[in-house]
């Protein structure tokens, strides 16, 4: 399997990405990580006229954090994100998914906002952001928008991101007194994609769990922490209008959601606690 | 602008691209679309990188790109221009000797066919360099990005475990 020709161009700058993605009207492609990408040249589902480099253009290699985000440039690798020494102290839920993001050989290369930009319904960090309530900030020559997760998922692999549009960054809350979070997937083997996953947030005023995987995005919802939790467990099972694939059957997954749904809610509340516990001594 | 646009290097016509490759400069020719596998086996006759599925699952193809274990079916070549990139060819200090690791995969029976070998020592090789006290589960985990049909991965989690360890103590002849 070889990919049929396009041309290539290695950006210095973002203009000159914004440039090429603007004047190419539709031809040409980011190439970040090349995870997901080349594996769609190599057996001809993609066959873009250009693709345009990021990944040596310096201003999209960073992770700025100012205190209250995290904002995770273009060019961040899944493993330096993974591997920096304060990303389980800043966000611990980033730390706990990006573990199950494939393998280190393709984490190595892949990068965050790639992941995004290709908008798997199983992939772990869409579900992330969408239980943060993270933004993905994009940019073209025409204009800059940030749009909540929820707003730039909108199918299976498709996104409100415009041809011509860069996502730039990437950007989460950072950890918050009296927070909880919990991560869970459940796949055939570690390192595959998610059959069901898993993202629960907890704090003082809501519980909030995301799943992805089942539906054609990652769903959130908030959940009650009484006797309710249950039934909602349950509405929220079938709202996500699950299907029989080679993987699993829609019934297996809402059995998932109701009971590894539940232990990961559960999960988050502890987490909280023991959090509590941790800033009160 | 602030600099002009870099050069879009034309489909269809080959650019020079040059990288490092195990320590010593290295040079070729490639289409933008030419995967990095390719290059190295075919341009550069480096043919010690095996080639499977050619869209990441495998792992045979895995070499060392800036230390890093990664997919060269997954890496054009021209975007390994200036990088460094490290294969099995590398792995020994001459050619009639073995690396601590391969020499635990030959007492351990690490390979039977040797199809998957080179990838899977490329991984293991940067994994006990990061981590020289690796156990099992770490290994397990690094392994968990390769196929093996031949040896049921047992007795290559027991190579890797004896070459951390061989790695660890000092060397004696
Ligand atoms: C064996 C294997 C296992 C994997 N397992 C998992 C898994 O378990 N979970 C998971 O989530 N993923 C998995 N992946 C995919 C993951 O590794 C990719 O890294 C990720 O999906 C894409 O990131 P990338 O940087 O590699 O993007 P690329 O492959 O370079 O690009 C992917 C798409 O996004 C576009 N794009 C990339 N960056 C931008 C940007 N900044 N702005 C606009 N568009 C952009 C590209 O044009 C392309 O359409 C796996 C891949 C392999 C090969
Ligand atoms: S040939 Fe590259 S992973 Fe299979
Ligand atoms: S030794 Fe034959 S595939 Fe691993």
């Amino acid at each position: 399997m070889k990919p049929a020709r396009f041309a290539y161009q290695r950006a210095a700058t973002t203009e000159h990405v914004l440039e090429a993605l603007h004047r190419s009207g539709g031809e040409a492609r980011v190439i970040a990580g090349g995870q997901s990408l080349v594996p769609m040249l190599n057996m001809r589902l993609a066959r873009p006229a250009l693709l345009v480099d990021i990944m040596h253009v310096a201003a999209l290699s960073h992770v700025d954090d100012d205190g209250a985000r995290l904002t995770i440039g273009a060019g961040v690798r899944q493993r330096d994100l993974e591997m920096r020494h304060d990303t389980a102290a800043r966000q611990p839920l980033l730390a706990m998914a990006l573990p199950w993001l494939g393998h280190v050989q393709t984490r190595s290369r892949g990068t965050v906002c790639g992941s995004i930009a290709h908008a798997d319904p199983s992939a772990e960090l869409p579900l992330v952001l969408t239980a943060l309530r993270g933004e993905v900030h994009l940019r073209s020559r025409r204009r800059a928008r940030r749009l909540p997760a929820e707003a730039f998922f909108t199918g299976m692999m498709v996104t409100a991101r415009a041809e011509d549009e860069l996502i730039e960054a990437v950007s989460v809350p950072a950890v918050r007194p009296g927070t909880g979070y919990a991560f869970r997937e459940i796949s055939r083997r570690h390192g595959d994609f998610a059959i069901a996953a898993f993202a629960a947030v907890a704090d003082e005023k809501e519980l909030r769990l995301a799943i992805g995987g089942v539906a054609e995005t990652p769903k959130a919802r908030v959940l009650p922490t009484d006797q309710g939790l249950d039934d909602a467990l349950d509405t929220f099972a079938w709202n996500l209008e699950a299907r029989d694939d080679l993987h699993a059957s829609a019934r297996y997954r809402r059995e998932l959601v109701r009971r590894i749904g539940r232990e990961v809610v559960l999960a988050a509340i502890r987490d909280r606690e023991a959090r509590a516990l941790k800033e009160a001594t | 602008m602030s600099r002009q646009a870099p050069a879009v290097l034309d489909a269809g016509q080959r650019h020079p691209v040059r990288f490092t490759l195990n320590g010593r400069k290295a040079g070729g020719e490639a289409e933008p679309r030419m995967l990095l596998h390719d290059f190295l086996r075919h341009v550069l006759g480096a043919t010690g990188t095996h080639v499977g599925c050619e869209h990441g699952i495998c792992g045979a193809c895995t070499v060392q790109i800036d230390g890093a274990p990664a997919r060269a079916c997954l890496t054009l070549a021209v975007q390994a221009d200036g990088a460094e990139i490290r294969t099995v060819e590398g792995l020994a200090s001459a050619p009639d000797r073995l690396s601590a690791l391969q020499e635990a995969f030959r007492a351990h029976h690490g390979l039977q066919c040797g199809f998957c070998t080179p990838g899977i020592l490329m991984s293991l090789d940067a994994l006990l360099r990061e981590r020289p006290d690796c156990g099992e589960a770490e290994i397990r985990e690094t392994l968990s990005g390769h196929l093996c049909r031949c040896t049921g991965y047992t007795p290559i989690v027991k190579a890797a475990l004896a070459a951390a360890e061989a790695l660890r103590v000092p060397h004696h002849a």
